[in-house]
């Protein structure tokens, strides 16, 4: 579900800039308990630069951010709707978990909220762009 | 080289508020029965730049938007800078009145929103006698915490860079752009603590649910208008307002949080029927 972070948000991109002072590890679940699945995104300098899909064996993180599987596909639709359209509106609505050392997350929280949103489906590129 | 110069006047007065002379900066348009604007919580009153600049509505109305003491152009009043910030439904209430007093204005309308929308509840409670009419957008009568408000204003963390985030997310995906960045960028420029400090009125001070049945609309109609997407003020929330109130409220799509400011087209088409509603009223 997250494998995408390391393109979207890698080496060069503009997340990597925005993040530049950043580093962190942020785990990410999707689903509950031992049906669920993680993914450990390691960011050095505003980069990712390494995407762990679990079972992950001790793992180490900064903060973690938990959904369901169903509230991750909302967030990440092209267009979500309302109430899922921001990681503070699943916060809001009791869809979503902050855990943690929350400082990482609050002091960028444009970044993640804008890594994060990077997985969506980009809009077709219209023809005549591309000509 | 061609200039395009708006309408909008942009003044300051000097007026006493709560015991205290406040150098106030305000905005105006338009000629006609007042209207004044109430901007939201840790923002200015940019935020209605196109009510402002808007043909019709301003051959109707004067439109009068003021920025907040501690917002925008609107500095603390001297020897306050430092003060803890938490603003309170009195003081609140006592700015609006202030300004309403200082321009001598006659029965305005007052629109506000977001904490503007919850001040106007209290308007409606305490002084209905006062105003033609009040527009509440986003409003609700309280709302429960959702997020440690703390991280607003703390040392380690730059304040601008989190209270544009967090207004970033407070708005609809299909608002344009380049107005989404003006909205954040109000927010980007808060003075310290000051968004922080406006919550204190939006999620304590200024909840307002055990008054709601002493509101009586027959001496001040109230129109009632929500954007879809604002999980803060939801809907939801507005509608159970507007069904204690016996009033109607009107939901406007893809429309988050701040809609004068994220969509101001898309939310003229919406407010230009209010206005005539009021005057015809």
């Amino acid at each position: 579900m997250f494998a995408g972070l390391a393109e979207t948000g890698g080496p060069g991109t503009p997340l990597a800039l925005r993040g530049r002072a950043l580093d962190a590890r942020m785990m990410l679940r999707a689903g509950a308990g031992g049906s669920g699945s993680e993914t450990l995104v390691t960011i050095r300098a505003g980069a990712v630069i390494l995407v762990e899909d679990g079972p992950l064996v001790m793992p180490s993180w900064d903060f973690a951010i938990s959904a369901a599987e169903e509230d991750w596909a909302l967030f990440l639709r092209a267009v979500p709707p309302p109430g899922s359209h921001d990681l503070m509106a699943l916060l809001k609505r009791g869809a979503m978990r902050f855990e943690g050392n929350l400082h990482p997350l609050m002091s960028n929280l444009l970044y993640f909220k804008l890594l994060l949103a990077s997985l969506r489906p980009q809009p077709e590129t219209a023809p005549e762009a591309t000509a | 080289m061609t200039m395009r110069v708006e309408p909008i006047i942009g003044r300051y007065g000097h007026m006493e508020i709560e015991g205290r002379t406040h150098r106030v900066y305000w905005e105006e348009a338009g000629e006609g029965v007042p209207l004044v604007c109430l901007h939201t919580a840790g923002a200015d009153g940019r935020q209605y730049r196109a009510v402002l600049n808007d043909p019709e509505v301003t051959a109707h109305h004067r439109v009068i938007v003021f920025d907040m003491p501690r917002h925008g152009k609107s500095s603390p009043a001297p020897g306050t800078v430092d003060d803890a910030y938490a603003l309170t439904s009195d003081a609140y209430a006592a700015q609006i009145l202030a300004v309403c007093d200082a321009l001598e204005l006659d029965r305005p309308v007052v629109m506000g929103c977001s904490i503007g929308g919850r001040i106007v509840l209290h308007l409606a409670h305490r002084h209905p006698e006062r105003f033609r009419a009040l527009i509440g957008l986003q409003s609700s009568d309280h709302v429960a915490p959702y997020y440690d408000t703390a991280w607003l204003h703390r040392p380690d963390v730059h304040g601008g860079e989190v209270c544009g985030a967090v207004a970033y997310g407070l708005m609809a995906p299909q608002s344009p752009e380049a107005e989404r960045d003006e909205t954040r960028w109000h927010y980007m420029q808060g003075g310290p603590g000051v968004f922080r400090g406006d919550l204190w009125f939006y999620k304590v001070d200024g909840d307002i649910s055990g008054q709601v049945a002493e509101i009586d609309v027959a001496k001040c109609p109230i129109h009632l208008l929500t954007g879809s997407y604002d999980y803060s003020c939801t809907p939801d929330d507005t509608r159970d307002l507007a069904r204690r109130l016996g009033v109607e409220m009107t939901e406007m799509e893809g429309m988050g949080h701040f809609p004068m400011s994220e969509n101001p087209e898309r939310f003229l088409d919406y407010l230009r029927p209010v206005l005539r509603t009021i005057r015809e009223g």
